[in-house]
């Protein structure tokens, strides 16, 4: 389908024949500047023509969607069967404030939940620690038990409404929250279904919210694994998430390379742990950033279903479809978001979204365009919603499967992507591989490299952000109402930290996280033993604290 | 008269780790000339203020983006100036909503600056504002 012959050409006046060659015309046409690059300061040529993609064999390379290697899609109807799930992150202030807050996305026509913890959840900290004070409920909802769960699900059908939970350090522990709230309502654990991000190894490269050194919580990570596969089937244990590698400043060449080796380093593990790939790697999910520039981002999903599709096949020996199917999950680019002129936020969102609804994502969460100020409020979180409904149902990109394959300019990048990702897979593997490249600083250094050369670009000017570099306006009026978190949360969760442990029994939990310690102790699969606590409403801080003893905390080496 | 490089403590408080704008300002500033010292992610007001005073820095650069900045900026501010350090300029840099600037002005953060601000105009900034030497 794409032998398309010089004949096929039809000649548009006295330039055609040089637009066909463009390198030998490069000089008699002047252009806009010297050279035009994407967001990740990667070079892009005038035009792209048969020769561009000279390497590539259709039947090999693109084939047909729901056909390896799935570079067009791992559905063969794309959207036509099924919409992308409506996923917006959500979280803030009480888990009553953000059950609130989910009941009113989903009576919008959301079509599943996921949930923002605050930032002393994502490190292990109840609500009353030191170290919570300023941060109870700011950045996401504040939960330090099971009780706080409870409140957060109140009358959410979790054997129906699937949940993704951003959280890592202490995954297991929310995911055993999760289904002891599940239990309660009376839902069948193997029916259930949802995602854990769980991506630890992500936190050491970008987002930094870790507890234990690597190893032990890669072993923590694998304990999911393995009791998701035998206990809860149809649930994620793993979101391997590129976009907060994106958002620390890494290219999208680098976000593709660094999910995609991070994906590699669980499966080695599992297998390591004994675990039959075709049974747990279909259960790994992938959730990657959507950025402004378009192309290159649809060519970034477009690389990341090959590649790992290959690397299934070819490296681990896969056989079974779902094995070699990469799903995932986009987000918009929180870091393209700006204060100035923020309105124009929502237009930015629109078009990232579109770049991962023809990338071909399972779903998606647009972001609000106040978030540059503060955590979204209700008005700003429903236009974000209405972004991605006006996408699925009034431009009409979701009739037909993956409608750019083909483009000589998309097909062209997604070589590229995988060219390169294959070159990182090298260094990363010279090293020993992800958990010794991250030991040793190196995607660290990438990331942190990339981001100053960007902000370089961007103050030189050959990057431009509207509103901020560029069409700045003096006096602009300041008229976003901003979502406010008041340290009134922090007293309403400490109060009912304090009611629940005078209601429970001591002597459970103290009995529950000698168990868990002991499991942790012997190498053991910790999760029986952190469900067991939870049961008995030992608080968050407490089973970190208990974790903490047998694996110690991880310090961050000098980069 | 050579006023000596101007020493900068780059701080990252509380439980967040972003810290892709606190490295991308400590390189600018390193590139503008400056010292600069990193803290690492998550210290505490107290080990901010400490590093400050045994660094001898004329700045600290506070960068939040959790929302923690009305609770750990007054403090950080109010430590410094326990411990005399009365000149050592404070700014402050993350999502912060317009409405908490005037606060924080007024309890001493001396500038905030916030996302899509150029790094030059931090270092013009510091540049413009630290106190001179003795």
């Amino acid at each position: 389908m794409l032998e398309i012959k010089e004949a096929s050409f039809e000649k548009h006046g006295e330039e055609a024949g040089e637009e066909r060659s463009p390198k030998a015309s490069s000089k008699s046409l002047t252009e806009r500047k010297p050279s035009f690059q994407t967001v990740s300061l990667e070079e892009v040529n005038r035009l792209y023509t048969q020769a561009d993609i000279a390497r590539l064999d259709v039947d090999r390379d693109l084939s047909f969607p729901g056909h390896f290697p799935y570079t067009r899609g791992i559905h063969a109807t794309g959207y036509r069967g099924k919409l992308w799930t409506m996923r917006q992150f959500a979280g803030f202030g009480t888990p009553e404030q953000t059950n609130a807050r989910f009941k009113y996305l989903m009576r919008e026509g959301q079509t599943g939940l996921s949930v923002a913890y605050d930032l002393p959840a994502l490190m292990g900290y109840d609500a009353d620690s030191p170290l919570s004070e300023g941060e109870v409920g700011k950045c996401g909802v504040a939960v330090s038990s099971l009780a706080d769960m409870e409140a957060l699900f109140d009358g959410i059908p979790l054997e129906d409404v699937t949940v993704s939970q951003t959280i890592n350090a202490p995954a297991s522990i929310f995911l055993a929250m999760y289904l002891v709230v599940a239990e309660k309502q009376g839902a069948d654990w193997k029916k259930i279904s949802g995602t854990l991000q769980n991506d630890i190894l992500k936190e050491y490269i970008a987002q930094k919210e870790w507890i234990y050194p690597i190893r032990s919580a890669m072993k923590l990570v694998v304990d999911t694994f393995e009791f998701c596969t035998k206990d809860v089937p149809r649930y994620n244990p793993v979101s391997v998430s590129g976009y907060h590698i994106r958002e620390a400043g890494a290219t999208a060449l680098q976000e593709l390379a660094f999910t995609l080796r991070d994906g590699i380093e669980y499966v080695n593990w599992g297998v390591r742990a004994g675990l039959d790939i075709e049974r747990f790697v279909p259960r790994i999910s992938f959730f990657f950033n959507a950025h402004n520039d378009f192309f290159e981002e649809i060519a970034k999903y477009r690389a990341a279903r090959r590649i790992w599709a290959r690397v299934m096949r070819d490296h681990f020996g896969a056989k079974n479809e779902r094995t070699m199917q990469l799903r995932f999950h986009t987000q918009t680019a929180g870091v393209s978001l700006t204060v100035q002129q923020p309105v124009n936020n929502i237009v930015r969102v629109a078009i990232q979204a579109l770049a991962g609804v023809l990338g071909g994502t399972q779903s998606l969460h647009t972001d609000a365009y106040d978030e540059a100020l503060a955590l979204p409020t209700d008005k700003a979180a429903l236009i974000a919603l209405r972004t991605q409904q006006i996408i699925a149902e009034e431009t009409g990109v979701a009739n037909a499967v993956d409608p750019l394959g083909g483009s000589y300019f998309i097909e062209a990048l997604t070589q590229k992507m995988e060219d390169g990702a294959r070159a990182y897979f090298d260094r990363i593997d010279a090293m020993g591989g992800m958990v010794e490249a991250v030991e040793k600083g190196f995607p660290q250094r990438e990331i942190q490299e990339s981001a100053y050369q960007y902000q370089k670009a961007l103050e030189r000017g050959d990057q431009t952000i509207v509103g901020v570099n560029k069409y700045a306006m003096q006096d602009e009026p300041q008229e976003v109402p901003t979502l406010v978190i008041d340290e009134s949360v922090r007293s309403h969760q400490i109060e009912r930290l304090e009611q629940t442990k005078a209601r429970r029994d001591n002597g459970s939990v103290v009995k529950a996280l000698d168990n868990l310690r002991k499991a942790a102790e012997h190498a053991e699969n910790t999760m029986s033993a952190t469900i067991e606590a939870v049961r008995a409403y030992a608080t968050l801080g407490e089973i970190c604290s208990a974790l903490r003893d047998v694996y110690g905390v991880y310090e961050e080496p000098a980069i | 008269m050579d006023r000596g490089r101007i020493r900068v403590l780059v701080a990252k408080p509380g439980l967040d780790g972003h810290d892709r704008g606190a490295k991308v300002i400590a390189r600018a500033l390193r590139d503008a000339g400056m010292e600069v010292i990193y803290t690492g992610l998550r210290q505490t007001p107290e080990m901010i203020a400490a590093a400050a005073l045994q660094e001898d820095v004329d700045a600290v650069g506070v960068s939040i983006l959790s929302g923690a900045h009305n609770t750990l900026c007054p403090r950080i501010v109010s430590l410094l100036r326990e411990q005399g350090m009365n000149d050592c300029l404070v700014v402050l840099g993350g999502i912060v909503p317009q409405e908490d600037i005037p606060k924080l002005k007024e309890q001493g953060v001396a500038e905030i600056f916030l996302p899509g601000t150029s790094t030059q105009d931090i270092v013009r900034f510091l540049r413009e504002n630290v106190r001179p030497r003795e």
